[in-house]
């Protein structure tokens, strides 16, 4: 009888699109968000918003809020400050206020809360608090911030004389002014990328319960980073790390939105402790989009100094960050604006230099997040649209200028001219296969026939490259805590296995991939192995799920602890056929002797022997953890094109066809990868075309709720094709994956954008910030100017 | 049983004023009864006084969809609709799909299709195209996304859970997969 | 999220209904589907004392026309209702045009169109239907009936000319003497937006001249616009492109737009005309 090899598809391997194991519960609605849970003696937390956005505070009265039958705690900042608990760090060293005590520095910033027996009433009670502000001037963006003279809102800082965060530098600046004085032509771009929020559906939210009794507290909350979470907790609030427990039930989505620690699980926490019952925050939508981690709002000066047959000498980008009223952005310390840095690696320059600045402004805090990969969304719309408006300046052809200027294929790993090393890539096989999908060809045809007919098509194209899975430990940290991951892996005597991790999935689907690896690594069944994250009690440190890390780092360790478990098993294989190791061979799921592979021992049964018949001197079990440091970051490339047509009357724009190419390495669930790519491309076309915040001069919000901060809906999202026929295996990650999911998010945006701004070529209009709203693409093309900026609010006319 | 309240005095229950009103309705084929004041949200009744948590809360503007349900076999927003208004009609939510053994189509189309993610925006959903697939068995993908369109999802991009409800359609219908 | 306090009824004729409110006191609502009414109270901008429910009201929810071509649509007829009448499709384009781009599909299977009346949202598209078709609010109240032509009913923003004890039970649509073409055009960034602008055009036609236009404007001013300079350059001519020309700029020239997130009043006004063109363009495609 022949025996047949384990079918690595069939047992749910990597290349399988096994079906999610998370549905089983979210279909049936048995979901455990943490809106769903409910504890004895719960009680509800409201929070009370500031109206204005820079405004003094002489007094808040309470009182009336105290006698409303229900209400059990009034908190405000005074009774924060008595406990030391008024303001709290930042994850980017600084502070930023739990409840506000001298001023309130921005539009919806938390003031008071009420803890009572329901929502509602602390609802009413809310309202029935008294705060007297005294208005005053209101910065909006870096420009005003800085500004000689500018009203100074970080007053409560020492050492804080202005309004700048920082100012930081990378690159050869020597080098780039030579450059550019060699340079034929120079081609320049201003940007302005608008404030934007992750919004996921679901907002933040926490129930604290202390229990007095055991002297342990227990939250439960939307957080992408638990681990983090209960460092920060146990710092802030100088409980024993030990006694806390962060638990991250189901999560609704998180994009960055649900890393940041924010006031309100700090308030829930002090209540519960004050109260010693479980306290339950739940913010509504509103409070969740003016107040908590947004996304962007950088401008950009770019420039690029080319020689005439289209070769990129050099590079120059400053930016200035709209950090908000705090500086609480959630990124590896080091770099003060991310990894905007990452910009252009996959183009092979020379020389470049950055310089950033970051503002305060009278605005929510945060910067990082939304699918950003710590900026690198904006370091890629800013090099596309650099790229775009450079091969229009020289007349060249949008791909061929790309092609010529792309690292080729054999001179990786690559170094960059902002110093970062890529890994691995087929960049003009990817842009081959995108232009070849989208007929690119037949459509510049199709494109001259329509203008003659007075129809406007475009087309747009955008690359991305950008590191993924932060991070190595001599680079990254998040206040000083190395950012490796972890995975526990436990094989039960009958081969069933249980693997958590410190990550934390919020619909990236780790209970399903998770386990592929495993059964890829060690033949055990994907079904036989179940997966658990989120719970500080129990699973291995981590830093959490953000920045598209979980693939690079957390997956790497769970291929090196089934490694381990691998090692050991062989021992015990070689036990069970009375062989030495050197005699073993391995096929998927069984140990064999190499001599007479009949003979032969399933990973199963090694699994058993490890309880039941352990060599002499071999400790039992089977069980093992890894924690893996990057050797560096993975850096998968993406092409995205875009065919719109544009209607010149209304400056309406549809999108005919959208093609991704994304080279992520090897895919270990297609189905989950291609998942991400339409997620992200979602988001991007969302940004291009309708997505974001703003400001009016007083600070008051615009994009506070969603009939302001426009989602597509089915309706308007256009379809997506996806190409996977490039895969470049990365060289330094177990398995040969990168990371995946944001990298649409990261590239998408550019290619709507040159689209448009493709199909409107003929009025020599070159930028149109985004959104690229119909009133501002019809300006656009009946004035023949640039559109710069965030759309204006309202002005009377 | 006796449900336990908190007390906060005598001078607390004099005054209040808060009108409670019994409403009986069912939910998933069962009879129920309950007292509410009158300002409670349909979806805060089904959260937190049924105790069915499938129907999930995204926004505060009638917006997002994510807290659908059936009344009456049409599709509600159930935080625009006061629990008062549940009185003598009958709701259906996520929990009531799948039969005692068997899932509903729509749950297994999700499922085969990769049409959820986070799982949120899914209960949702999945009661939109129900009512959709019940009075249109044979919907064109144009005819999904418009039906879907008071359903807002951040993680998918639509396009798998409109394959999701087609693939439910064709079941439904008889025609094998 | 979570509305103040108030007191509900939900009576069962209307009768019992106008009683209630007539007891009410000075600040009460009528309930209907509630889908601008909830929202706002839930964010505090609205809190009456007293809600009265009129969803149990018998035989309200019908649309229909009589033997002379007069529409008449009932209190609780939802906007899904008319957005799937065939009678609707087959005999007043202008409403058939406007049903499917109330809101959203959800909202639009309790919102209804005369409760959208009566809320007087400056940015409601109803209005601007009814108001172009030469539509009326039938008001009951204690002393009984009253017909409200549309363009009286609405005061301002949020505000109609109902007294606190009437409730409006049903919308007219006069009948049509000549034969009705027209349509409603709403740019909206997406399904649910609000109105950056909307615009109804309502003609009717005997033997290639144009008998009676009306042209109302959604989200260009702090009200319902008429246009009724706009739809009177239509009137008495037959439908070429000088005259459509003509209404267009007429009715750009009525628009009071603001310039604001959505656009600049430049633009806005150009939608007004562009709305304008796009609809009798259409109609006199079909015509021809």
């Amino acid at each position: 009888m022949t025996r047949q090899a384990v079918d690595e598809i069939k047992i749910g391997g990597i290349g399988a699109s096994r079906k999610r194991v998370e549905d089983d519960r979210f279909i049936r609605g048995k979901g455990n968000y943490t809106d769903d849970i409910v504890l004895p003696g719960m009680l509800h937390m409201e929070i009370l918003r500031s109206p204005l956005a820079h405004a003094r505070i002489r007094s808040i009265d309470t009182s009336k809020a105290w006698d409303i039958p229900g209400v059990h705690l009034v908190l405000t900042g005074e009774m924060m400050a008595s406990r030391n608990l008024a303001w709290m760090p930042t994850l980017s060293y600084d502070t930023q206020a739990v409840l506000a005590t001298d001023k309130v520095r921005f539009q919806g910033q938390e003031v008071a809360c009420v803890i009572a027996d329901d929502p509602y009433i602390a609802k009413d009670a809310c309202e029935a608090i008294d705060v007297d502000y005294e208005p005053l001037p209101v910065i909006v963006s870096p420009a005003q911030a800085l500004a000689e003279g500018a009203p100074l809102i970080r007053d409560d800082k020492e050492n804080q004389p202005d309004n700048v965060i920082y100012h930081w530098a990378v690159g050869d600046k020597d080098g780039t002014d030579r450059a550019f004085e060699q340079a034929d032509l120079i081609s320049k771009l201003e940007l302005h990328y608008p404030r934007s929020h992750p919004s996921p559906i679901e907002c933040c939210g926490s129930i604290a319960d202390f229990n007095r009794a055991t002297s342990k507290l227990t939250v439960y909350m939307t957080t992408q980073a638990p681990h983090i979470i209960r460092a920060a907790v146990a710092m802030v609030a100088e409980l024993p790390e030990h006694m806390i427990r962060i638990v991250s039930p189901d999560i609704g989505g998180g994009f960055g939105n649900k890393v940041p620690v924010y006031p309100g699980y700090v308030c829930s926490i002090l209540a519960s402790i004050l109260l010693e019952r479980p306290v339950k925050w739940i913010e509504d939508k509103s409070g969740n989009l003016i107040s908590t981690g947004f996304a962007r709002d950088v401008y950009l000066q770019g420039e690029m100094a080319l020689r005439k047959d289209g070769k990129i000498l050099a590079v120059r980008m400053h930016t200035d960050a709209d950090h908000g009223a705090f500086f609480s952005d959630a990124q590896p310390s080091k770099f003060k604006i991310g990894l905007m840095h990452s910009a252009f690696a996959a183009y092979d320059i020379p020389v470049a230099h950055l310089t950033a600045r970051g503002a305060y402004t009278n605005k929510a805090p945060g910067g990082v997040a939304y699918r950003c990969s710590f900026r690198v969304t904006e370091a890629m719309f800013f090099q596309e649209r650099m790229i775009q408006a450079a091969a229009s300046d020289l007349g060249m052809d949008q791909a061929e200028f790309r092609r010529m200027n792309f690292v080729s294929d054999d001179d990786f790993p690559h170094r960059t001219p902002f110093g970062f090393l890529t890994d691995s890539g087929q960049y003009a096989k990817c842009l081959d296969v995108g232009l070849k999908a989208i007929g690119y060809e037949n459509f510049r045809t199709q494109q001259a026939e329509a203008r003659a007919n007075g129809r406007l098509l475009g087309l747009g194209i955008s690359t991305m490259t950008e590191p993924l899975g932060a991070g190595n430990s001599r680079e990254f940290d998040i206040l000083g805590i190395k950012m490796f991951d972890s995975a526990e892996l436990k094989v039960h005597m009958t081969g069933k296995a249980i693997l958590r991790t410190g990550a934390k999935s919020q619909g990236q689907g780790h209970e399903t991939t998770w386990a592929q690896i495993v059964a890829h690594e060690l033949g055990i069944p994907a079904q036989d192995v179940v997966v658990e994250e989120g719970d500080t009690d129990t699973a291995p440190f981590g830093m959490g799920t953000y920045a598209s890390r979980s693939t690079p780092v957390a997956g790497a360790a769970v291929a090196m602890v089934s490694r381990k478990i691998k090692a050991k098993a062989r021992k015990l294989a070689a036990h069970l056929l009375e062989v030495s190791e050197e005699d073993i061979d391995w096929e998927l799921g069984r140990f064999y002797v190499r001599s007479a592979p009949d003979r032969g021992v399933t990973i199963q049964e090694c699994a058993m022997a490890a309880y039941s018949n352990m060599p002499d001197g071999m400790e039992p079990g089977l069980e093992n953890t890894a924690y893996y440091d990057p050797p560096n970051l993975t850096w998968p490339f993406a092409v995205y094109i875009v065919t719109v047509e544009v209607d010149p009357v209304t400056g309406v724009w549809d999108v005919l066809n959208m093609v991704a190419v994304d080279d992520c390495g090897v895919r270990i669930n297609p189905m989950i990868v291609e998942g991400q790519i339409m997620g992200g491309l979602t988001e991007a076309y969302a940004m291009a075309n309708m997505q974001f915040i703003t400001f009016d001069a007083d600070g008051n919000c615009v994009g506070a709720n969603y009939m302001d901060y426009l989602l597509p809906s089915a309706w308007e999202t256009p379809g997506f094709e996806l190409h996977s026929e490039v895969v470049t295996p990365c060289p330094h990650h177990p398995l040969g994956a990168k990371g995946i999911g944001e990298c649409a998010a990261v590239g998408g945006p550019a290619a709507f954008v040159n689209a448009v701004m493709d199909a409107i070529s003929g009025t020599g209009v070159r930028n149109i910030d985004m959104p690229l709203l119909p009133d501002r693409v019809w300006d656009a093309i009946t004035s023949r100017r640039d559109v710069s900026g965030a759309p204006p609010v309202r002005t009377d006319e | 049983m006796t449900m336990v309240y908190e007390d906060h005095g005598d001078e607390a229950a004099a005054g209040q004023d808060i009108p409670v009103r019994r409403i009986r309705f069912t939910i998933n084929g069962a009879k129920k009864i309950a007292e509410v004041e009158p300002r409670l949200l349909l979806s805060h009744l089904i959260r937190r006084g049924v105790g069915l948590t499938g129907t999930h809360m995204g926004c505060d503007t009638t917006n997002c969809g994510a807290c659908t349900v059936l009344v009456d076999g049409a599709a509600v927003k159930s935080c625009t609709m006061l629990a008062v208004q549940a009185d003598g009609h009958a709701i259906e939510t996520v929990e009531g799909l799948a039969a005692a053994s068997e899932l509903h189509p729509l749950q297994e189309g999700f499922k085969q299709e990769h049409g959820l993610q986070c799982g949120f925006c899914t209960p949702g959903m999945m009661m939109s195209a129900k009512a959709l697939l019940a009075r249109n068995p044979d919907p064109t993908e144009d005819e999904v996304r418009w039906a879907l369109s008071g359903n807002l999802c951040r993680c998918t991009g639509y396009q798998n859970i409109v394959k999701s409800v087609l693939w439910a359609a064709a079941k439904l219908r008889g025609e094998s997969q | 999220m979570y509305p103040s306090r108030f007191r509900y009824e939900a009576p069962r004729s209307v009768d019992e209904a106008i009683g209630l409110l007539h007891a009410g006191g000075d600040y009460a609502k009528v309930l209907a589907g509630g889908q601008s009414l909830i929202p706002l109270m839930k964010l505090r901008f609205a809190s009456p004392d007293l809600l009265v429910d009129i969803n149990d009201l018998p035989g309200l929810g019908y649309h229909r026309a009589d033997p002379d071509g007069t529409l008449r649509i009932g209190a609780l007829c939802r906007h899904a209702d008319l957005e799937a009448s065939e009678l609707l499709k087959a005999t007043q384009p202008t409403m058939a045009a406007a049903a499917p781009v109330i809101a959203d599909p959800i909202v639009r299977n309790r919102g209804t169109l005369v409760g959208s009346l009566c809320h007087a949202d400056p940015q409601g598209d109803w209005a601007s239907v009814v108001l172009s078709l030469g539509g009326s609010v039938v008001a009951q109240g204690p002393e009984g009936r009253r017909v409200i032509p549309l363009k009286d009913f609405v005061l301002g923003p949020f505000e109609n000319a109902l007294a606190p004890d009437e409730i409006a039970v049903e919308a007219i649509i006069p009948p049509a003497k000549g034969t009705r073409a027209g349509g409603y055009l709403k740019l909206e960034r997406r399904v649910g937006d609000f109105a950056t602008v909307g615009v109804a055009v309502a003609i009717e036609t005997s033997n290639g001249t144009v008998t009676s236009a009306g042209i109302a404007l959604t989200g260009v001013g702090g009200a319902t616009i008429a246009a009724t300079e706009a739809a009177q350059a239509l009137t008495g001519n037959p439908l070429t492109a000088q005259s459509v020309g003509e209404a267009a700029r007429l009715a750009a020239e009525a628009a009071r737009p603001r310039t604001d997130h959505r656009g600049s009043a430049a633009y806005k006004r150009h939608m007004v005309a562009t709305f304008v063109e796009r609809i009798l363009g259409r109609t006199e495609q079909k015509a021809a």
